[in-house]
């Protein structure tokens, strides 16, 4: 009895960053009665709390969750240093495609945010850095012109502080309903990370589960350093897509984390548990 | 005519009723002249009802005709002096993309492509326009030679997308795009993209970062193709054709949101129905362009292409 109370008494408690938080819908993820997560790889059962402390990763089969981008800024900034930028850009709808504004309205109200990717100022462990996390939970973290024009507004914001920028990508590729404007933010992004390298500014791209289309071809593949977490799904073209084009089954692995560490496409594949460590001394190492 | 569109059916039977008429008033020796003359109005009007009033589809149809000019017949006709230059150094050639150096207007330049086949067997050869990662590093390696000699790049742009293969993605299709996108964002001497059939998403963009960037009158450029697109809003791939109107993917769409700069035009009915005429209109944008690009200082090419490039994208004031 006294641990129930404690638990749900934690349960309300919850540290204020999760603004976001309920992201119980998230694919991989079950949610029973808020209180309980199975594992979508292993079907092992947790309490979310235990989950949480764990990083939202399978403590049995070593599966990475998908986090929310206030999460991921949760377990990676330091405590209170994350001071968020350009948040309140939303998306227009330049092509007038049909039934876009809703859809976007609706993803805003499902997530609490207001883009797929968020923006700000950061400590990690202890350096100060630029931070960019896209949350796969919006519109399956596509990229459209908000997400292209806020990436770039922290790119330049990077290069008046000269500070090293630090991308979590996590996106299903451009975003159809922009059509070519979303198209175009693959170029712009490229072009702005071309200006922050040749200031000589360190730009570490980390790929969570999925990073596919656009934004692959784009700023998750130009970092100086490229890491990303095991077994996500990495690609340019979806695995679906694939299949569907040569006909045949993709082989077991195809398109994660240690299939592209494999094929030289990664500099390190890093668990969640060991990533805000690696990163500080990654960050040390350049400051 | 077997490669006639079915939307230019009545044109093809006046031109064939014509001919028929002409021949018979010449076998037998009759004077028809009147009647030929209204027939020929006939079928002016006809033509500029059709192809003056072209709907995205039609224009889809056009700019994936398998008689369009390719790449190679532009290169042809527009350069003096190509010599094609082959392979990544570090892997194979893709033929997907071709690429070389070759005189414009007496001066030296890089030419790069997207080539798709004139027919089934040259297609399966050339993968159908799509390139795999080789065939980007080929294109990178190019350009990073003409930024040594201080060329100019022009690049025509033809593709379907980029190749979705096993093969593709063990090789890095995605860190090869990426890399050219960053590449032609550093080219010290002018960029000329033409999108001269499909530019299809990343695989065309790869080859689309200019300081000018123009389409054919009835080419396309698309995040995705209406195909594609018509799968993922409505299950349904035969529903293209309204995709292909919702993605506004013509050129008129496009340098409406300033992602091109001109919209080159074609002969009556596509550049396939003139291949020659073309070919010259091209050539005449190319040089008109070119020499303007050429008054830059390299700086000032860079910070300004960089401009236009920053700018890409739907902004209301309100939101910013």
């Amino acid at each position: 009895m006294a641990g129930e109370e404690r638990l749900l008494k934690n349960f309300f408690n919850k540290p204020k960053y999760v603004t976001v938080a309920p992201v119980a819908r998230q694919q991989g993820q079950e949610d029973t009665e808020n209180i309980w997560t199975k594992c979508s790889q292993c079907n092992e059962i947790f309490y979310n709390k235990e989950l949480e402390k764990n990083l939202k990763v399978c403590a049995k089969c070593n599966y990475h969750f998908r986090l929310g981008a206030w999460e991921r800024i949760a377990v990676t900034a330091d405590e209170d240093s994350f001071q968020e930028f350009n948040g309140h850009l939303i998306a227009g709808n330049p092509l007038d495609f049909s039934g876009y504004g809703e859809k976007i309205k609706a993803e805003q109200d499902k997530t609490k945010l207001n883009e797929a990717l968020v923006t700000g100022a950061a400590r990690i462990c202890g350096h100060p850095c630029i931070l960019a996390v896209q949350d796969a939970h919006f519109f399956m973290g596509s990229m459209g012109t908000v997400v292209g024009e806020k990436l770039v507004l922290a790119i330049e914001r990077a290069m008046e502080a000269r500070l090293p920028l630090v991308v979590f990508s996590a996106s299903g590729g451009a975003r159809m309903q922009e059509g070519i404007l979303s198209l175009m933010q693959m170029a712009k992004t490229s072009a702005a990370l071309t200006k922050l390298g040749e200031a000589g500014l360190l730009f570490i791209s980390v790929c969570t589960d999925p990073t596919t289309g656009g934004v692959t071809a784009s700023y998750a593949s130009l970092g100086d350093i490229i890491i990303a977490e095991p077994n996500a799904l990495i690609g340019f073209a979806g695995p679906r897509v694939i299949e569907q084009t040569i006909r045949q089954k993709l082989p077991e692995g195809f398109q994660r984390s240690e299939f592209l560490l494999q094929h030289g496409l990664l500099d390190k594949v890093v668990a969640r548990v060991e990533l805000k460590a690696t990163l500080g001394k990654i960050l040390a190492l350049h400051s | 005519m077997s490669n006639s569109l079915e939307f230019e059916k009545p044109v093809i039977e006046l031109e064939a009723k014509i001919g028929e008429l002409k021949t018979f008033a010449e076998e037998k020796g009759m004077d028809l002249t009147e009647e030929l003359e209204v027939l020929h109005r006939k079928l002016t009007k006809l033509k500029e009802e059709i192809y003056g009033n072209l709907t995205t589809w039609q224009r889809v149809q056009i700019a994936r005709h398998i008689e369009r000019p390719n790449a190679l017949d532009y290169i042809q006709k527009v350069f003096n002096d190509f010599i094609m230059l082959h392979g990544d150094r570090l892997y194979g050639d893709d033929k997907a993309i071709i690429g070389g150096i070759a005189s414009f207007q007496g001066k030296p330049v890089t030419v790069l492509g997207h080539l798709k086949g004139k027919d089934t067997k040259e297609n399966i050869s050339r993968n159908f326009g799509m390139p795999h990662p080789e065939g980007y590093r080929k294109a990178i390696r190019l350009m990073e030679q003409a930024n040594k000699f201080g060329r100019p790049v022009i690049c025509f742009i033809d593709t379907p997308g980029a190749y979705c293969g096993i093969g593709a993605e063990e090789r890095g299709q995605a860190v090869a795009i990426a890399e050219s996108l960053q590449k032609m964002a550093q080219l010290k001497a002018p960029v000329i993209s033409i999108v001269i059939g499909e530019g299809g998403s990343g695989g065309a963009l790869a080859l689309g970062v200019a300081d000018h960037v123009a389409m054919l009158e009835n080419s396309i450029y698309s995040v995705i193709s209406p195909e594609g697109a018509a799968a993922i809003l409505w299950k349904d791939r035969a529903k293209a054709q309204e995709a292909a109107e919702a993605l506004k993917i013509t050129a008129t769409d496009l340098i409406k949101f300033k992602v091109i700069d001109e919209i080159i035009p074609e002969p009556l009915g596509g550049a396939h129905k003139n291949p020659e005429e073309m070919a010259a209109i091209l050539k005449e944008a190319l040089a008109r362009k070119l020499t303007e690009l050429l008054t830059l200082k390299t700086g000032e090419l860079i910070s300004r292409r960089y401009e236009k490039i920053r700018g890409l994208g739907n902004f209301a004031p309100e939101n910013t």
